[in-house]
Order: C-alpha cells, then sequence, then structure tokens
C-alpha cells in the first residue's frame, strides 16, 4: 500500500479500490475474449496438430508480407514474360524468355561493348566497382569511426551527433550539395585556384565521377553504420578489457583478439546492408553524376528506370527483367550472409 | 443549471441545423462547378501567364474551374505517359512528345464552337498529334512553336575584337571565330550546344542528314548525320565545345547551358526560340546578346521545328469543359495575349501573317524574335519530317545516347554508328510487338 499524503488519503482510497475494479472487470473482458477465441483455436489445434499451430500464427504477417512483396515480385516475373509497350499486363503479348535472352546476349560478360544490351552490362560493371570500393569504404571508416566514438574522449556527445547527422537527409539534398561543392565553379574549385591550383572538372573525368559518388555515398550513410559498431562496442564486457589492461596486452592485440572477434556479428550486420544497398544504389549516384561521364556511373538501377520510364517507347518488359536479374543477385547475396552467419554461430 | 443545460443543447441543436444548412448549399455549389486538372510545364514567364488567362477564363465561366498543375519538363516526358497509360492522366495537358502520346489525345472536333477556325489557323501543326493514319482529328494547339538556334554573346566578340560571322556563315566559320574569342577572353565554352537531339539534328540537316529513306522508315545514318557528328566529336577534342555538356552524363538526359550562357561563359550558344524570354529577363544590361540565323551546312541552313501543344486528353470526364476551356485559350485575342507575354514564335497561322506585338520586350528580344521567326521559312522538309515523325524521340534519345558516350571516349564514333540504328531498330521492334 503507498503511503500518500495528508489531505489526498481519503480520496486516494476510493481510487484505488476503484482502479482495483477496473484491473478486475478489464481481466474479466480478456478471459471472455480469451475463451471466445480458445475453442475455435483449441479446435484448430486438434485438428492440425500443435507443431503446425505456428503457421496461424504467422498467417497475418505473412498476408501483409505476401501482399507487399511477393505479389508485386510475381507481377515484376509477369511483365518480364511479356513485350511491347502497354501499361497493363493484359494488354501485353507474351514473349516468353525473350527479354532475357536479349539481356544476357553477350560475346563476353566481361566486355560489355560486346553485348546487345551494353548499357545494362556495363551497370552491371558500374554497380560492382562501386559496390566494391563503397564496402570497404563503409566499412573501415564506419569501424575506425566507431572506435574513436567508444573512447573517452572530448566532446564525444557532439561528434556522435555530427557523425550521425548526413543520414537524416534525404539523398536528393545529399546529393545536390556535393554537387554544388564539384561543379566547375564550385566550392571545391575555387578552394583550388585560390591555392594557386587548376580547375578540375570532376564530372568529365570518370575516375573522378566515381571517386566522388563512393565517397558522396560513404559521407551520407556511414553515420548508421557508425551505430551499429557502436552499439556492438559498447556490448562488450567491460571486464575483458580490464583483464587484458592487467595482462599488459599492447593495444592492437586487444583489438584483433577480442574487440573484434566479438563485434563480428555486428560487422556481418554492416557488410550485408552496405552491400545491398551499394548494390541498390541510384538516387545520389544519378542526381550528382547522371551515370556519366559516358556510362562510367550508370548504374544498375538508373539503366531499370530509364528503359521503363525515360524512353518514349517504355519497354517494361525489358526494365522487369534487369529487375529480377537484380533481384536474384540481392537474394543470393542475402542467402551467403545468413549461411556465413549460421555458421559463425 | 437546468436551465442553462436546455440554453446549451438548444444552442447546439441550432449551430448543428445551420452547419448542414451550410454543407448542402457548398454541396450544391460545388456539384455545379466542374473542376478540370492541366498539367503545365514552363521554361520562362508562360505558366504566370496561363495562370492569369485560366482566372480571367473563370470569371467568365463560374462553373468551370481549371487546377494548373505546374510540373518539372521531366515530368511531361517521363511520368505523364505513365499516367496517361493508366488512364490517370489529367483532363488538359501541355506536351511536347506529341506524336508519341497522340493515342491519349481527345478529338475536340465534336465538342468546339468552330473547328474550322482551328483547322484553318493550327492545321499544318494538326497533323504533329495525330497518331499515323488520322488525318482529321483536332486534339489542341501549339502553344509555342519553336525553331533551334544560336545565340551569341556579342559582348564577348567586342571584347576579344574579333568580327562576328555574317548570316550565310557555315559552322566551321562560327567554330573557328568563337575558339577565337573564347581563347583572348578567357571563356570556357566556345560552343555549346544543348544536349539534345533537336539541338543535333539541326546542324546534321544543314549537312545533308536525310534522317528518312524513300519510303518514309528511318535511315538516320548517312554522310550528312556522319559529317555533323564528326564537327561534333572533333570540337569536343579539339576544346570547341566542353565535355560537361555532351560528356558528363548518360543516356539521353537533357543537360542546357542556359545558366552558363547567362553567366556569360559561352560565347555561342546553339538553343532556341523558347529561350528569349529568360535571357531577356536574367541578362538584362550585363552584356549584349543576339540571336544570330543558323549557321549553314552544304545541304542548307535549317534548324529543327518542334514546340509544344495544349491538348485535350481522352480520359477525361468532361469532354465538353475541356472543349470550351481550350476554345477560349486558342481564340485569336487570347492566344495572341499568350504568345505576346511569353515571348513565343506563334504557331497560329493567322498571327503568324499577322505580326505579333510583343510590348514587353526589349528590343534585343525583339529582334531576336525576329531572327527566330524568320528562321521556320528557312526549315527542311527533312526537320519537319522528324518533328512530325511519331517515333522522333526514339531516333534524338538514341542519338543523343550514343554520341553522347563516343565524346566521352567510351566507344568510337563508328561504334556509335552503329548503336545509334541498333538502338532505333530495337525500340521500334519493341513498339510494333502487339
Amino acid at each position: 500500500m503507498i503511503d500518500l499524503p495528508d489531505g489526498i488519503g481519503l480520496q486516494a482510497v476510493p481510487t484505488a479500490s476503484r482502479l482495483a475494479r477496473l484491473r478486475r472487470s478489464g481481466a474479466t473482458i480478456l478471459g471472455a475474449v480469451l475463451r471466445l477465441i480458445d475453442r475455435p483455436m483449441g479446435l484448430l489445434q486438434r485438428l492440425i496438430g500443435e507443431r503446425r499451430m505456428v503457421y496461424v500464427f504467422l498467417l497475418p504477417n505473412l498476408a501483409f508480407f505476401s501482399l507487399f512483396v511477393f505479389v508485386p515480385l510475381a507481377i515484376d516475373l509477369a511483365y518480364s514474360l511479356t513485350g511491347g509497350e502497354s501499361l497493363f499486363p493484359s494488354q501485353r503479348p507474351y514473349v516468353g524468355t525473350e527479354q532475357y535472352a536479349y539481356l544476357f546476349d553477350c560475346g563476353s560478360f566481361f566486355d560489355p561493348a560486346s553485348c546487345r544490351v551494353d548499357h545494362f552490362w556495363r551497370g552491371v560493371a558500374n554497380t560492382m566497382r562501386f559496390t566494391v570500393f563503397q564496402l570497404v569504404s563503409m566499412v573501415t571508416f564506419s569501424l575506425v569511426t566507431a572506435l574513436v566514438l567508444n573512447m573517452r574522449i572530448r566532446g564525444r556527445g557532439f561528434f556522435r551527433a555530427v557523425y550521425f547527422f548526413p543520414v537524416l537527409l534525404s539523398p536528393v539534398v545529399v546529393a545536390l550539395v556535393w554537387k554544388w561543392i564539384l561543379q566547375r565553379d564550385g566550392l571545391l574549385n575555387a578552394g583550388l585556384t585560390m591555392i594557386g591550383g587548376q580547375k578540375i572538372l570532376f564530372f568529365v573525368d570518370p575516375g573522378w565521377a566515381m571517386f566522388w559518388s563512393v565517397f558522396v555515398s560513404v559521407w551520407a550513410h556511414m553515420g548508421f553504420y557508425t551505430l551499429i559498431l557502436l552499439a556492438g562496442l559498447q556490448a562488450i564486457p567491460a571486464d575483458l578489457y580490464e583483464a587484458a589492461q592487467m595482462d599488459a596486452t599492447p593495444r592492437w592485440r586487444v583489438l584483433v583478439r577480442i574487440t573484434l572477434p566479438l563485434l563480428w556479428p555486428n560487422l556481418i550486420v554492416v557488410i550485408v546492408l552496405a552491400m545491398i544497398r551499394g548494390v541498390q544504389t541510384f538516387d545520389e549516384v544519378f542526381v550528382l553524376t547522371g551515370g556519366g561521364p559516358g556510362t562510367a556511373t550508370l548504374m544498375i538501377v538508373q539503366y531499370i528506370y530509364e528503359t521503363a520510364f525515360a524512353s518514349q517507347v517504355q519497354n517494361f518488359g525489358l526494365a522487369a527483367a534487369a529487375s529480377i536479374v537484380l533481384g536474384v543477385v540481392l537474394f543470393l547475396l542475402t542467402l551467403a550472409q545468413l549461411s556465413r552467419t549460421r555458421s559463425a554461430s | 443549471m437546468r436551465a442553462v443545460i436546455r440554453r446549451a443543447i438548444g444552442a447546439s441543436l441550432l449551430t448543428a441545423c445551420l452547419l448542414a444548412l451550410t454543407a448542402s448549399l457548398g454541396i450544391g455549389v460545388a456539384a455545379a462547378q466542374t473542376t478540370l486538372r492541366m498539367t503545365w510545364y514552363s521554361d520562362g514567364n508562360e505558366g504566370e501567364v496561363m495562370a492569369d488567362l485560366l482566372r480571367r477564363f473563370e470569371d467568365k465561366h463560374p462553373d468551370i474551374h481549371v487546377v494548373l498543375d505546374q510540373v518539372p519538363f521531366k515530368a511531361i516526358n517521363e511520368n505523364l505517359p505513365v499516367q496517361l497509360a493508366s488512364g490517370q492522366g489529367p483532363d488538359i495537358a501541355r506536351v511536347a512528345d506529341m506524336g508519341g502520346l497522340a493515342r491519349y489525345m481527345l478529338d475536340l472536333r465534336p465538342y468546339l464552337k468552330d473547328a474550322a477556325y482551328w483547322e484553318a489557323n493550327y492545321g499544318p501543326f494538326l497533323q504533329w498529334m495525330r497518331v499515323p493514319g488520322d488525318t482529321s482529328s483536332i486534339p489542341g494547339f501549339m502553344t509555342q512553336l519553336t525553331v533551334t538556334g544560336p545565340f551569341v554573346n556579342k559582348t564577348l566578340f567586342e571584347q576579344a575584337g574579333v568580327a562576328m560571322p555574317g548570316p550565310k556563315a557555315t559552322w566551321e566559320n562560327w567554330a573557328k571565330a568563337t575558339k577565337e574569342v573564347a581563347a583572348k577572353v578567357q571563356a570556357p565554352f566556345p560552343i555549346a550546344f544543348d544536349r539534345s537531339g533537336h539541338r543535333f539534328f539541326g546542324m546534321a540537316i544543314s549537312e545533308g542528314a536525310a534522317v528518312f529513306d524513300d519510303k518514309g522508315n528511318p535511315a538516320v545514318i548517312d554522310d550528312g548525320f556522319k559529317r555533323a557528328a564528326k564537327l561534333i566529336f572533333d570540337w569536343h577534342n579539339s576544346g570547341v565545345m566542353s565535355k560537361e555538356l555532351w560528356g558528363s552524363v548518360a543516356g539521353a538526359t537533357y543537360r542546357g547551358a542556359n545558366e552558363e550562357f547567362k553567366n556569360a561563359q559561352v560565347v555561342m550558344y546553339e538553343s532556341g526560340s523558347w529561350q528569349i524570354s529568360q535571357f531577356d529577363k536574367t541578362i538584362g544590361a550585363a552584356f549584349d546578346w543576339v540571336a544570330v540565323p543558323t549557321p549553314c551546312g552544304p545541304a542548307n541552313c535549317s534548324g529543327m521545328p518542334g514546340g509544344a501543344a495544349l491538348v485535350g486528353i481522352k480520359s477525361t470526364k468532361h469532354p465538353e469543359e475541356v472543349a470550351r476551356v481550350l476554345d477560349y485559350l486558342a481564340s485569336e485575342d487570347v492566344v495572341a495575349e499568350f504568345y505576346a507575354r511569353s515571348l513565343f514564335v506563334p504557331g497560329h497561322l493567322g498571327l503568324a501573317r499577322k505580326g505579333l506585338d510583343y510590348k514587353d520586350a526589349s528590343p534585343v528580344a525583339n529582334a531576336a524574335l525576329k531572327v527566330f521567326s524568320d528562321g521556320v521559312n528557312q526549315l527542311a522538309p527533312a526537320a519537319n519530317q522528324l518533328q512530325g515523325y511519331p517515333a522522333s524521340r526514339v531516333i534524338l534519345n538514341a542519338v543523343i545516347s550514343r554520341l553522347g558516350q563516343a565524346v566521352s571516349g567510351e566507344i568510337t564514333l563508328d561504334d556509335s554508328y552503329k548503336r545509334i540504328a541498333g538502338d532505333i531498330e530495337q525500340q521500334l521492334a519493341e513498339r510494333n510487338k502487339k
């Protein structure tokens, strides 16, 4: 019983009893509802057996998942088997695997110029290059930043906020800001000329364009991955570090033998998420470089978008086939991550 | 206490009755008024002019309300077709890809007050809005007739002490002169072409490109085309053109150099008549600029025609009201005001014959409008044929995409020719799958 101050005790007693009454009636209603459900569920359990009941509980979630994932996937697959430029599937002629055959018509998959749909394969090559560079940079910089932010440094909260801030910005805003910095008369070239250097046309040179695409992506999203790693670092028991300190273990050895192995599950998450983001990348690079120069930063998703929407003949079939290929690649990557995590655990 | 409660209940009931009455009246008004949606894009001030004209229309016709949805040009080319295909489009739209969207357009004839007026004044351009085989429908009217052509920064020529080439000068003459000017005044862009198939074909047709064979089928790659492509390619390598426009983006993405021209970084800018309004307003007295006749090639001195049309959409539930709005906007007085205030070359034969009084235009803009209006008479048949071809964007996009790759050094010029032919063939084959 709670001790109440004088003066309100007289009112508090009936309030408490009212609360108790409410609780009792609530429990009665809930009990009635549960009994109502219990009977049909019990019947169902007797019919299908206890082990299959798990599927019944999963059904509502599965229904939503099907509606928003499997149904669009099925529609996409259906489109990829059709041709023409009509929007409605019922008006599109069935062409079988023609779109896939067209997409995969290549002299050599390592030479996009030998492919009929060279833009798609240039997109594949660029996306792979982008993903590798982005993944390595993202993991490295996120890890280093997380390690630094986990140390007892001055202004730690401020720096954590600073690193996380770009994550809150829209990718289009991020790309536009960097475009203004990097263009011919942008901030960076102004700085370069001020110190006596020459202007660099960053978006005309394929190497620079890819470099800045990766840089901007890492700058914009690093905070999110840093946060995941920081959470992992803080979950490592402090007594392990204390024991290492007592043994006078060198710091690099602590990092390699304690920190990294215990951070591995978080690192796996970061690697997989960064990889998927890399393969799916579109908005930032599209706004920043427009896929150029030439097709040096044209990514698969931009190819899909332009094939479906930017051409006069809106080739939904070919775009759908390309997106199915992209989906399969992402599925395989996720599968590899799952098996890796399972074997590790 | 009871009296207070009774009064409160009475007041509430009265308020409810009044609210219900107001709502029912409101519904009555709403039911009497038809709302139409118009999708619109602007290059200059024409959106403001249209909004003003619509306000006046609504004052005269209170039973129709037109919502003007102003969208970027990119949305007109990329989002509107999907909207139209799904039957969820607006009632009226301003479109540039007239042939490509012709199948979604409403034939206004049954609803127009005087279809003969439309035929007489918009006749030649109506064919651009019709599906192949249709020779009689009236889907809308031209909000502007555009002609491609160059603008020149006269001040830079004067500062450099270089004489501007004359009216019949060739592209090569201009390339030489502008490069000399740019070198003397440190301008980064001697010549800038918008990254657009229209701009390229103005030059290509002057160089002798026929674009179509005798049967009217696309036959894009010929000697004239190759001459123009080689010029563009060589100019990018010699510094006459900067790779920042054609070489810096992928696919058929449009890139204009209007901002660079306004900042006096471009000596000669190949664009078109629709830029006059914004140059007139934004450049002001910063420097002297002029529009010059399209430079010549061995075949002719043609630019490319184009423009935009305001059309009714087939899926509208209010075709009569759509026709009333368009009848009003296309009437001679109203459309004359629209062209004059927007500084557009008229796409109305009667007004073109009479000549328009561009009251708001400066002498420079008036002179530029005269140059472009004269340019209409210089248009080669191939230019008109390409503009009227329903799949013109297939050709224009393939050319710009592949020449862009060649300019950036990704593929050779010969490879780009093969790719252009292949892309056009593939897209037309896809369109023919029924």
